[in-house]
């Protein structure tokens, strides 16, 4: 076996790892974030992944179209298009609520869950629609910036895109921002609080749906957020773009502990890693008889143990039941 | 302060609440007795905003209570410590106090979690640990500091004795009435009809949803029949 080789790259696989990794926590929130409140797997959030992936797409073909992606910083601009896909996904959230799960409310589990797989389809197919009239093509192109493809040189073998640390920094960021909101504020109080008793939340004088409208307001943000970052890391996006990386971050959300905020940080870089390391190292460590493409077998092997061992995920708490 | 007249509450097709009325003056302790069933629990949950009222008038120094949801009751000096407690078991005990200033803005906050803390020294001691962790006791005065965290005029106290230890309920009772002295009023629902009628001005003895019998908490203890439906004789 080639030690040297495996060692060289090490480096670059954490670094990819961690790029896959720090995306899939950031859309594992959105899961996670409306499961802690209603218990519901919101099967859309991957479609308000990608509709924020479309909406950084759009502004930068229009920008290019109108030769102003040339005039602004392309620091600005990706500020720029990642705030404007956190708020269209945001908002997609929060109307995506109003129509198709509040009715839904008193409903059995079973019924909400339909509800969110038919707006999923309907997203889809919505984008893919408007793209087809609007540009004739619903697979679009993420224009490149010379100065995010760069690379970074750490040492003779490792060197880095500049991309990939704006996933990591950008990543970290809302994490850090969503966290202290939901853990020192009085509005992350609240979340907390509806997240585990409705009623008696408002008893405190607390409006549990406008909780629960911000709740998706916030996990759709990141989702958008994601998207947009997305598109950034690997230049293309389609409508159906939503579902792979939307069911690895719902899985890693399972396996930090559905409900838990830091739960579905560690879940994401678990699950990025393992998946890196997977993807680099399988055919070497393998001579050859695996390659890259068992990944995702690797990565979900691994995932089934450890939720055998641990079936409420790694951080996932045992909590008394109410008496 | 509180006026409920021929309050009519439905689950479903059950006819719950069938024309209740009752009053709580400034000041009162007013006791809430009655056997399982009887609609002790519904009529609190229907003058807090949980459940909304079928027909019939709550009101509160005027304004009226009945159709206005939950969260906006508390705003109008209603706080309630709901049966079985409720606490957020993940939040800290700090945390729970704080939740239940919510709709304060006041900066009297942190002294008032002071105030709690003087009521319930139990809670002092166990302010940073996460509420799921107390024993039930600390649980019940954790609910009801909560609850006087909102300063409210009227206090609602749904069962605060329920499955705790006699010396317990002795503490906890012992607080409320110090409570109600230092000017809240309150309505307490309560099983344990003779430590209810022990610290209540005056009680009402609700039956399968209406009110049966009403009086001072002295002429309802010397009552043959509470004495004997309620108070083990």
């Amino acid at each position: 076996m080639d030690w040297e080789l495996l060692l060289a790259i090490f480096p670059q696989v954490v670094m990819d790892g961690l790029v896959l990794g720090f995306m899939y926590a950031l859309i594992a929130l959105g899961y996670t974030m409306v499961y802690g409140v209603l218990e519901l797997i919101n099967f859309a959030h991957s479609e308000i992944f990608m509709v924020g992936g479309f909406v950084g797409v759009e502004i930068l073909l229009t920008m290019q179209a109108t030769g102003w992606l040339d005039t602004f910083n392309p620091f600005v601009i990706l500020i720029f298009i990642i705030l404007m896909g956190m708020a269209v996904s945001g908002v997609l959230a929060v109307v995506v609520e109003r129509v198709a799960y509040r009715p839904l409310r008193g409903a059995p589990r079973l019924i909400p869950l339909i509800s969110a797989i038919g707006v999923s389809f309907f997203l889809q197919d919505l984008v893919r629609l408007g793209e087809s009239l609007w540009r004739n093509a619903f697979y679009l192109t993420y224009p490149s910036f010379a100065a995010f493809n760069t690379r970074i040189e750490i040492a003779e073998t490792i060197d880095f895109s500049v991309k990939s640390v704006i996933v990591v920094v950008a990543s970290l960021a809302m994490l850090f921002a969503l966290q202290f909101l939901v853990t020192r504020t009085k509005l992350g109080k609240a979340i907390r609080a509806v997240a585990e008793d409705q009623p008696t939340a408002s008893l405190m004088g607390v409006n549990v749906n406008r909780i629960i409208s911000l709740t998706f307001l916030i996990g759709g943000a990141m989702g958008g957020a994601a998207g947009v970052l997305f598109g950034v890391q690997y230049n293309t996006i389609n409508p159906f773009t939503g579902f792979i990386p939307g069911i690895k971050a719902f899985t890693a959300a399972v396996l930090g502990g559905i409900g838990n905020i830091p739960g579905a940080m560690v879940g994401g870089l678990v699950l990025g890693l393992l998946e890196a390391f997977a993807a680099s190292y399988l055919s070497l460590l393998t001579g050859g008889a695996f390659g890259a493409e068992y990944k995702d077998i690797f990565a979900f092997s691994i995932l089934i143990v450890i939720l055998i061992f641990r079936p409420r995920g790694l951080l996932g708490e045992v909590v008394r039941e109410r008496t | 302060m509180l006026d409920v007249s021929d309050l009519h509450v439905f689950y479903g097709e059950i006819h719950a609440l069938k024309g209740i009325s009752l009053s709580v003056g400034t000041g009162e302790i007013v006791a809430l007795l009655g056997p399982n069933g009887a609609g002790k629990t519904t009529t609190v949950k229907t003058i807090s905003g949980l459940i909304a009222p079928r027909s019939g008038r709550i009101d509160l120094e005027g304004g009226a209570l009945a159709g206005v949801p939950a969260h906006e009751i508390v705003y109008r000096g209603v706080a309630h410590a709901p049966e079985g407690r409720r606490i957020f078991n993940r939040l800290s005990v700090v945390e729970n106090l704080e939740m239940g200033a919510y709709t304060r803005h006041d900066g009297r906050i942190t002294a008032d979690i002071e105030r709690v803390f003087t009521l319930f020294p139990r809670l002092r001691e166990r302010h940073t640990q996460v509420a799921g962790t107390l024993s039930g006791g600390e649980q019940q005065m954790l609910a009801i500091g909560r609850a006087l965290m909102a300063n409210p005029r009227l206090l609602l106290l749904d069962e605060p004795s329920m499955g705790l230890a006699p010396v317990v309920v002795e503490q906890i009772f012992d607080t409320i009435r110090e409570v109600n002295r230092q000017g809240t009023t309150i309505l307490l629902v309560e099983q344990n009809a003779a430590m209810a009628l022990e610290i209540a001005h005056r009680g009402y003895v609700l039956e399968t949803g209406t009110v049966v019998l009403t009086g001072t908490a002295t002429d309802l203890a010397a009552n043959t029949d509470v004495r004997r439906a309620y108070l083990g004789e």
